[in-house]
């Protein structure tokens, strides 16, 4: 068995240090070892993006990334993107619209679309749909999340400008 | 409380009942990432269950040597069919009346299938001891076409008895399964023979899987101190599951407790019983632990519930006129290792009988061969009535395939065919009785919305310009008229193992107005706790958001089916309406009680009962129902609370009508959806937001298994399409954007006219994508080409009518 390595994270906030094995990947190290599930695992393969959280300002598949190439970061998941008493637009977008089902995808999609609008404030559809691809929905058939996504844009630019 | 100051339509709309876009209850803790899915589940001294896996599709097993894995630091067990022997658990029935193994016994049968179950402390320990256990394989023949298994010496199923009947009578050939018909044989032969116009042609339906994005998965636990099992799992039908658990393990099923916690999705592939489940259960008896056992997508794609693999061959016979006379069909159905379809009719395959779609045919014959092959067992119903969408896809094809025989626009064959509207309930000839329907107007709104004639006039002009050299790119229109058969069903028609497809709902009204309703059901994604509890509002008249839905616990659900087929609106749905009902029969009583009335002499009225002719003399459902806990009445039992089954009278039959507008690159394949229309008529609608979700994915799959979703076999039967690399998901970026609409026709037998949506859009998607490719080509001669329709084979069937030159 490999030898275990200290490993240091910063979790929604949280400072955790533990032993592990640096074959770990980081998407069993929140859901296994810290019971952080919303993210979840759709194929372990890079493929569906149900696994997505933030790494240092970069939303990643946490399923092909190894703890060991985490060391030192701070890590978000859905868990950290608001909460019950203050929903993140994107959360309480995705009810407005239905831009969900099972749910299963739903974690992945919003952490990724928190990125996705950081990076392009004000997306066409196109860009909404280019930007989503690497996150997989069996459910949705994409257009209500598509369209809760761009409704999110648009309240959180007019909440901007109203603050301007 | 007299001061009714709201309107009766604010009374109305506070409900949020039947027809209203109620946002969904369950997204609260969807979007937090709260939700509970089986791999969340985690228990005290919990161990992992992994499969060492066959890598041959068919070979002898010699030996296994588990030494080197239970030498592995963490390593508790490894299982193998020698340990499942004795309590006779190494094979297992199969909800098809066939049997299949749990671990190999002496043979493999396909790629990928179970060999052995390690259990470990973690999945990483488990997954390395998978690596060291030691299986000598003998490679045997493969066989990976059906028509070449007919034909075959080799013996795939030494354990049958040769020459014995099979579950559904006499087998032709040791790899034959079944040969089932329905219909005038005879009578479908004359009529074809002498008919004006024939058209024939052989139609397959490749196979595809459902791939929820969540696999299927279970967390077993064995409590030795007071004798209870409970299991956890991604079960479309738990009830069956603790069923089939107590018959297979003789636990009494009172000591079973089957829990279905939030599904990730289903479509078909969390029906079936897997190999995966029994293990998991069997580990936590010996270990006395918890056990879970989790597929990997590769596991998923390759051993769980394939679904199609349906080959049709079909005869349609017509007047020059084009008035159908006759249809036959004979399909060779691939069925893989086991007959382990999961099938819930009492016919081997399903209700594929509904191939007269949604025409008005005399005369009608089919034959379906079932055959094993050293595929992947399974056979389930992807998003779909079991084998509704072959049918579907079958007679929607051999309409267009005649229209070019016939010469004629399709979408006018089709309306000169369509059953009418005074003809229902409307007998078929396969023995169906369509419940409700109303084809022409629903077409003609389709066809009007899309600017159907421009769109030809469009089409003809561009095939001028291609000829011209002007332009490299054609334009198809696909069309579709389908019907579903949806709601297994009575019980007259469907069993699963027996037991009769009713499905069940409890309710209990809480002394202040509030209540809980269970039902036998289990929803993955589809919201049953945001439309069941609207249907339950309009009827007993409390507010939706005052009313939670639980199912999928079988120690507090009432006995169900579970949720596949879209039966749960037209089954449960019914017996949630049912239910309502007897609450308010006795509510009823306590508000004439209540208003010192006659029994008859009060009426309700949207939230309460008020007396007739006197609305300002009223009690409300709120007020009845604190009656009923505080208030002793003469000859009316405390409480408030009913329970009802429901066994339909019949299936129901939802329809629609789908046309896609395709663009196709002749020289790359590629092709882009321009536009896409779909008018669903499902009866009475509950919620029309849920209702348009349910159309885009159910459409969404259908995209993806006509354009380029396949499971597919090398001649070794190597699978090659195991992971999301090859198997074809489409994203947001392929996805078409959809148009939706509708016409309303209930169903005269379901309390509220309900008929079930979530697979139509597949059944009729499928169809409608397909189509579209070959009206684009039909101009220069295409009749049929097989699916997917990815870009190569697009490409190639350019580069075979010679567009390439
Ligand atoms: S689980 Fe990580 S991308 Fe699918
Ligand atoms: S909502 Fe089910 S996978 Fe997206």
């Amino acid at each position: 068995m490999p030898d275990k390595m200290h490993i240091q994270l910063t979790v929604n906030g949280r400072n955790e240090e533990f032993l592990a094995e640096p074959r770990e990947l980081l998407i069993h190290t929140l859901r296994e070892r810290m019971n952080i599930t919303g993210p979840h695992v759709g194929c372990e393969t890079s493929h569906c993006g149900a696994c997505t959280v933030i790494v240092n300002d970069k939303a990643i598949k946490a399923c092909t990334m190894f703890v060991a190439q985490a060391n030192g970061s701070e890590i978000t998941t859905i868990e950290g993107l608001g909460n019950p008493d203050s929903l993140h637009v994107l959360q309480e977008s995705f009810r407005e619209h239905h831009g969900l089902q099972c749910g299963y995808c739903t974690p992945g999609m919003i952490t990724r679309a928190t990125k996705l609008l950081e990076e392009t404030p004000n997306p066409t559809e196109e860009e909404v749909r280019f930007g989503m691809a690497g996150n997989l929905c069996r459910c949705t058939g994409y257009q209500n999340i598509v369209k809760s996504i761009l409704a999110a844009a648009a309240q959180m630019n007019a909440a901007q400008e109203a603050a301007e | 409380m007299k001061d009714d100051i709201q309107t009766r339509e604010d009374r109305v709309s506070n409900l949020k009942g039947l027809g209203s876009s109620r946002k969904r209850v369950e997204d609260a803790r969807f979007t937090q990432g709260k939700g509970n899915y089986v791999d969340d589940i985690k228990m005290p001294g919990m161990l992992h269950g992994d499969f060492v896996r066959s890598p041959h599709a068919h070979a002898r097993v010699k030996s296994i040597n588990i030494e080197q894995a239970m030498a592995l630091d963490g390593v508790v067990a490894v299982l193998t069919a020698k340990d499942l022997e004795p309590l006779n658990l190494h094979w297992m029935p199969t909800l098809a009346g066939d049997k299949q193994m749990v671990l190999a016994d002496g043979k493999v049968l396909f790629q990928g299938q179970e060999v052995a179950f390690v259990v470990a402390r973690d999945r990483y320990v488990a997954a390395d001891a998978v690596e060291l256990v030691e299986v000598e394989y003998e490679e045997l023949p493969v066989l990976v076409n059906p028509f070449a298994a007919l034909e075959s010496e080799v013996v795939l199923r030494e354990d049958l008895e040769a020459g014995a009947d099979g579950a559904h009578g006499p087998r032709k050939h040791h790899n034959h399964i079944f040969l089932w018909e329905e219909g005038d044989k005879v009578a479908t032969e004359q009529v074809l023979d002498n008919a004006e116009v024939v058209a024939e042609e052989t139609v397959y339906y490749h196979r595809t899987h459902p791939c929820p994005l969540e696999t299927c998965g279970t967390v077993a636990s064995m409590d030795k101190v007071n004798g209870k099992l409970t299991l956890y799992g991604t079960f479309q039908a738990p009830h069956v599951v603790r069923t089939v658990a107590s018959i297979l393990s003789g636990i009494e099923e009172h000591n079973i407790r089957v829990v279905s916690p939030d599904i990730g999705g289903g479509f078909g592939n969390k029906v079936g019983v897997y190999p995966g489940y029994v293990c998991a259960i069997v580990a936590s008896i010996v270990t006395g632990a918890p056990v879970k056992w989790v597929e990997d997508r590769m596991e998923n794609l390759m051993a769980t519930a394939f679904a199609r693999d349906y080959w049709m061959k079909g005869r349609i016979s017509a007047t020059r006129e084009g008035k159908i006379t006759g249809l036959h069909c004979h399909v060779t159905a691939d069925h893989g290792a086991f007959d382990a379809c999961a099938d819930p009719t009492k016919y081997p395959a399903g209700f594929f009988h509904i191939c007269t779609g949604s025409y008005d045919i005399p005369v009608a014959y089919v034959g379906v061969d079932g055959v094993y092959t050293n595929k992947a067992p399974g056979g389930v119903a992807y998003r779909c009535s079991f084998r509704v969408t072959e049918a579907a896809y079958f007679i929607e094809r051999m309409i267009e395939v005649l229209a070019i025989e016939l010469d004629m626009d399709a979408a006018e064959l089709r309306r000169i065919n369509f059953i009418k509207k005074e003809q229902f309930p409307y007998q078929s000839a396969l023995g169906w009785e369509y419940d409700s329907g109303n084809y022409h107007t629903a077409w003609d709104k389709a066809l009007e919305a899309v600017q159907y004639n421009h769109l030809r006039k469009e089409q003809a002009e561009r095939v001028e310009a291609f000829k011209k050299g002007e332009t490299r790119k054609l334009l198809g229109i696909g069309l579709t008229f389908f019907t579903e058969i949806v709601g297994a069903g009575p019980v007259k028609n469907c069993d699963i193992l027996g037991m009769g497809m009713f499905d069940s709902c409890e309710i209990r009204i809480h002394p202040t107005g509030s209540a809980i309703a269970r039902l036998g059901t289990i929803s993955q994604g589809q919201g049953h706790a945001t439309t069941f509890a609207q249907i339950l509002a309009t009827e007993i008249g409390l507010p939706a958001d005052s009313i939670t839905v639980e199912e999928g616990d079988t120690d507090t659900a009432p006995y169900g089916l579970g949720t596949y087929g879209s039966r749960s609106t037209p089954v449960a749905g019914a017996a949630t309406a049912l239910a309502g009902r007897k609450i308010r029969a006795k509510a009823q009583m306590i508000a004439a009680y209540l208003l010192e009335v006659h029994d008859d002499d009060v009426e309700f009225d949207v939230d309460r009962f008020v007396v007739k002719g006197a609305p300002e003399r009223f009690k409300t459902m709120k007020e009845i129902a604190f009656a009923a806990y505080n208030q002793a009445i003469p000859g009316v039992e405390p409480g408030l609370e009913a329970v009802s089954y429901y066994d339909p009278p019949n299936m129901t039959y939802p329809f629609g009508a789908y046309i896609c507008v395709m663009e196709i690159d002749v020289d790359t394949g590629t092709t882009e959806i321009r536009q896409f229309y779909a008018l669903d008529d499902c009866g009475t609608r509950i919620n029309p937001m849920v209702i348009e979700g349910q159309v885009h994915g159910g459409l969404t799959e259908a995209f993806a298994i006509a354009m380029g979703q396949e499971i597919a076999y090398d001649e070794l039967g190597n699978c090659k399409t195991g992971t999301l690399m090859d198997f074809f998901i489409p994203t947001s970026w392929e996805t078409p954007h959809y148009t939706t609409d509708h016409t309303e026709t209930p169903s005269p037998h379901h309390p509220i006219g309900a008929k079930g949506v979530g697979e139509s859009p597949n059944v009729g998607g499928v169809p409608a994508f397909s189509n579209a490719v070959h009206d684009a080509f039909r101009p220069f001669g295409l009749r049929h080409a097989n699916m997917p329709h990815d870009h190569w084979r697009v490409w190639k069937i350019a580069n075979d009518l010679g567009l390439h030159v």
